[in-house]
């Protein structure tokens, strides 16, 4: 069976003119949150792993001494918003490309967007109602600033 | 080569493109394969941190077994991921967005990978010393 196949310059037939081109939108978002990314990454990974003992050093007291300041509470918040997005919104274009029965693919574009919000949702709260210094906790595990409040 | 219907030349096989085999195309297998395996990661990762919420007991139990020696080349290939998933996305963008991105796509791979070489030599040893010098206590 011959199938015809329309001339690469024939004008195309769908225009769309209405309402917000959303792929569009997301396809820009990708390339600016990527680069965004590329810094806060990068940041997150050098300050953890290669300062000092890197990973070795990494304790509650470690966490403490980092989000106490503003500076990271606000690196930290963007880079899971950004992170989790961009990921989700690429997931989104995987199950497209490979879910072929329109319920898998329902079901999965669903359970990333559940991922995706649970996340952002639950890291936010981390960040901001966290406590350095919880009542009652051994004070060799906490940062050393506790002992003079 | 056939001559089709239409009088012109179609080759046997499609010949490469910026898609299809070659450079082109394992670059993106890699990317899509990296930006997958970050994504569950990440979704882990947020879930431990998390553990700050319910003490430091909790945390420090969690945290330390990201400091054993078979989590560490876990780590180390965790980062491997993250740095080509990096670089490899400024070369899409670069390939979108600059006037001579697609004719240089195959070059910007190249230098995308020497720079994840020189990224992850600078890398990697300092990560692994870390890992492995307090093996066995302290
Ligand atoms: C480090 C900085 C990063 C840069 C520069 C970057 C860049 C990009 C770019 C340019 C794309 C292509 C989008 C498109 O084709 O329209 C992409 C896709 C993707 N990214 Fe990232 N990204 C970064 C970090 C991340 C992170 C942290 C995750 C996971 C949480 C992630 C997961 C993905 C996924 C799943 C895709 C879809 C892949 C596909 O469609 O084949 N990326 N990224
Ligand atoms: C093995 C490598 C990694 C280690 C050891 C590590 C360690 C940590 C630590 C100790 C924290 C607590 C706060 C802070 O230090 O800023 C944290 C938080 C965070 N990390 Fe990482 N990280 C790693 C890789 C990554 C990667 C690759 C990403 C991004 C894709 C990432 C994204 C985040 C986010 C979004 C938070 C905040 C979580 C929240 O809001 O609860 N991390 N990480």
């Amino acid at each position: 069976m011959a199938t015809t196949i329309e001339s690469p310059r024939a004008p195309h037939t769908v225009r769309r003119s209405r309402g917000v081109n959303w792929e569009k939108w997301g396809w820009i978002y990708m390339r600016a949150s990527g680069v965004v990314l590329l810094v806060l990454i990068f940041g997150h990974l050098f300050v953890n792993l290669l300062v000092g003992d890197g990973i070795k050093a990494i304790d509650f007291a470690f966490v403490g001494g980092k989000w106490s300041d503003p500076f990271w509470q606000v690196w930290d918040t963007l880079m899971l918003w950004l992170a989790m997005i961009h990921g989700g919104n690429g997931m989104r274009t995987i199950v497209n490309d490979y879910a072929t029965k329109a319920v898998t693919r329902k079901v999965l574009l669903g359970a990333i967007l559940v991922a995706v919000v649970a996340m952002i949702v639950l890291g936010t709260l981390v960040i901001y109602t966290f406590d350095p210094c919880p009542v009652g906790s051994p004070a060799e595990l906490l940062p050393s600033f506790c002992a003079t409040r | 080569m056939a001559i089709n219907t239409a009088g012109t030349m179609t080759p046997k096989r499609p010949a490469g493109t910026l898609y299809r085999g070659r450079e082109g195309m394992w670059s993106w297998v890699l990317h899509r394969i990296t930006g997958v395996a970050i994504f569950f990661f990440l979704l882990v990762h947020i879930l431990d941190t998390s553990m700050v919420r319910i003490s430091p007991e909790a945390y420090n139990a969690v945290i330390s077994t990201y400091q054993n020696p078979i989590m560490g080349l876990g780590e180390t290939a965790l980062v491997a991921a993250i740095v080509y998933h990096a670089f490899n996305g400024i070369r899409i963008i670069l390939i979108d967005l600059w006037s001579k991105g697609a004719k240089y796509q195959r070059v910007m791979f190249w230098v995308v990978m020497g720079l994840w070489v020189i990224t992850m030599l600078g890398f990697a040893p300092r990560h692994l010393i870390n890992v492995f010098s307090h093996v066995g206590g302290a």
